[in-house]
């Protein structure tokens, strides 16, 4: 096991190299001239060409890519255009656009990120697993044709519509929730909730219904396995088979997709951000993207690829607790 | 013979509504049976033995079937208690094993933990306790290292050490009634041999009575005291064990014998099947449900195979014949037929 995730975390960091290196390349190869768009508006071909070797462009691919590198683990000094710029270790790049090394502003937006993602990810969840197990056993009744029926409608609706029709009707029109703006938790924590309520519901509508129908059939499947009639045969209640027995089989690929959509939903919920202007790290590449910030993208690109790849691992380790017939080797 | 039967399953009706039309599972199936008794009941897949044994378990859905009939168990009607009675009973009085041991323990948990579950369910005892009554189970149903191996889980034992434990498991409440279906089909021959004779050991010890679902007529002669013949969700013969062996009468009774293979026949000579598909439940012919496959139907006058359902009646005491031939007519294609099976005039 340990040696598993040494090996896996080895493993993990050559991915990620491959990854910056990759994210390098493509940025490199867009039609946008980075120096020109940082060059502002009285733009001279020596301040262009100043800006050029202060963001490194005049080097190979290579080598700018060994500069990001080595500026994560030493810090990196930029210079030329007469001012000296320090980006302290680790630094992840400098935004020329907002003038602060991208680090401090991806600092100041994963806040708000994270407690998007972990409050939207505890309600899909439960309520998701929940609707799916109550369709599993009334299969093919009533409730359980109500449950998929609904939960089709939620899957096919885009979030932008449920976020705009949920601030249209909740806050303009009956006026429940004040109009969203993000404070931190500790600052405000009843204007946090409200602020956040709304985001949550839209993202939960949008997963819950895709872990419903996950549930559902693994339930479904697992209820017709032959341990489960081997658990009623010993007297269990019902109730202990379907908890105990029937869901703990059916587990493994609703944590697998969790597991990945957490990471994705950490890496930003983009529209969801938008819509009610949560300052996160969705809305932060959004605007990096309409503004081009190519630091800020680079840095975005990696965290998001870093949080996937930990997830991964995280499921693989988990997938070993739950089945002991996996073996991490 | 005065006692009262532990068990007595009294014109049981089970019927399944499905799209295609309604299942009749099984359609008055009716024994009892006695505490330290073995019952075998024989037939074909689809036979209704399964459903039978599982109708009795409470294993049902009772909201998917309709079930009638009467299944005593120590004079409780198992039928018309509630579920939670039924329940209570399950694993404690009345226990199973199942057909595949590989699927039929839960992958993710020890064994020590399902055994303890097992027995936690019906008493109110430590996990300690439990974990020794385990251990000690484990021990009797002769799993070696019993201590070590109660930590294992099922997928780091063997096909024949998994119906082991399920027998334990079954057994670990010592319950009043075993009801085995098929519990040696998915296993190695050497290894058959042992869980039957495990379960006669076993049996001889709790006093339990044994209900033994299979279509191994092998398995039958080492075990059973009594045996019901089913065929199209109804019993066609039953009676005690030489009954069914040496005096069989119905024609499937016939047919299932000779489908066993014999060591002591010449290797040239093949099985003799039953002509035929067992029928289907949904739609099972007016007359006999077995007409359609009987070779020997010419021996009934006019057309009653075809248009009356038989009897079960009374052949002698205590075998049950269903079948339209004249009985003394019976009696003599059986013998023959038995000659035939021994080897003679092949």
């Amino acid at each position: 096991m340990g040696v598993y995730v040494i090996k896996r975390i080895l493993i993990m960091i050559l991915l990620l190299l491959l990854i910056t290196f990759v994210t390098f390349l493509l940025f490199n190869a867009l039609p946008a001239d980075v120096a020109r768009l940082t060059c502002g508006k009285t733009c001279t071909d020596q301040t262009l060409e100043l800006n050029r070797i202060r963001l490194g462009l005049d080097q190979n691919v290579l080598m700018q890519f060994w500069q990001f590198f080595k500026g994560i683990f030493v810090g990196r000094t930029y210079t030329g255009g007469g001012s000296v710029i320090e980006c302290p270790a680790p630094c992840l790049g400098y935004s020329f656009v907002r003038n602060e090394p991208v680090l401090g502003m991806i600092g100041a937006r994963l806040p708000a990120t994270i407690f998007l993602a972990l409050g939207a990810f505890i309600l899909f969840l439960s309520i998701g697993i929940s609707l799916g197990v109550y369709s599993a056993l009334r299969r093919g009744k009533l409730q359980d044709k109500t449950v998929m029926g609904i939960s089709l409608v939620g899957y096919s609706l885009p979030s932008f519509f449920i976020g705009l029709i949920l601030i249209f009707f909740v806050v303009l029109k009956w006026k429940l929730l004040p109009f969203p703006s993000y404070v931190q938790p500790w600052e405000n924590p009843v204007k946090f909730l409200q602020t956040m309520a709304l985001p949550w519901i839209v993202l939960s509508i949008l997963y819950a219904t895709f872990y419903t129908r996950l549930t559902r059939s693994q339930m479904l499947e697992t209820l017709g396995e032959d341990f489960i009639r081997t658990a009623r045969a010993k007297g269990l209640s019902e109730s202990v088979v379907i908890r105990k027995h029937a869901l703990r089989a059916g587990l493994t690929p609703i944590v697998t997709a969790a597991g990945l959509d957490l990471a994705g939903l950490l890496g930003g919920a983009v529209i969801t951000e938008s819509i009610f202007s949560l300052p996160g790290i969705g809305a932060m590449s959004v605007s990096a993207v309409t503004n081009p910030d190519q630091a800020v993208l680079i840095a975005i690109t990696l965290m998001t690829a870093t949080f996937i790849i930990v997830a991964n691992l995280i499921v693989d380790i988990l997938y070993a607790a739950i089945d002991p017939r996996v073996r991490l080797t | 013979m005065t006692e009262q039967p532990f068990l007595r399953v009294n014109d049981l009706h089970v019927e399944f509504p499905t799209e295609d039309g309604l299942v009749r599972a099984v359609d008055g199936v009716s024994f009892d049976l006695r505490k330290g008794e073995t019952l075998a009941v024989v037939g074909e897949s689809g036979s209704g033995k399964s459903v039978t044994s599982q109708a009795i378990m409470g294993l049902i859905n009772r909201r998917a079937a309709t079930i009638t009939g009467q299944v005593l168990l120590d004079g409780d009607d198992l039928i018309t208690l509630s579920e939670d009675e039924v329940r209570a009973r399950r694993g404690r009085r009345m226990a199973m094993i199942f057909q595949d041991p590989m699927s039929s323990l839960h992958p993710f948990y020890r064994i020590g933990d399902q055994l303890i579950e097992a027995v936690r369910v019906h008493n109110k005892v430590s996990k300690a306790e439990a974990r020794n009554r385990a251990i000690e189970m484990l021990q009797k149903v002769g799993i070696p290292a019993a201590a070590q191996r109660v930590d294992d889980y099922p997928h780091q034992l063997s096909g024949g050490m998994r119906q082991r434990v399920m027998i334990a498991m079954a057994l670990i409440n010592d319950p009043e009634l075993l009801i085995a279906d098929e519990p040696t089909t998915a296993l190695d021959v050497t290894v058959q041999a042992q869980i039957i004779e495990l379960i006669n050991e076993l049996q001889a010890e709790f006093n339990t009575a044994v209900i033994i679902i299979t279509h191994d007529l092998g398995v039958v002669a080492d075990i059973a005291d009594q045996v019901v013949v089913m065929y199209g969700g109804r019993v066609v013969e039953s009676g005690a064990l030489h009954d069914i062996y040496y005096r069989p009468e119905m024609p499937y009774t016939l047919g299932l014998l000779a489908s066993v293979p014999r060591l002591d026949q010449d290797r040239s000579d093949r099985l003799d099947p039953i002509p035929g598909n067992p029928p289907s439940l949904i739609s099972l012919p007016a007359g006999c449900v077995f007409c359609p496959r009987c070779v020997y139907q010419e021996n009934v006058y006019g057309d009653a195979c075809l248009t009356t359902r038989p009897e079960l009646l009374d052949a002698a005491p205590g075998h049950r014949v269903r079948c339209h031939i004249p009985s003394e007519r019976r009696k003599e294609i059986a013998q023959e037929a038995l000659r035939v099976l021994a080897g003679e005039g092949k």
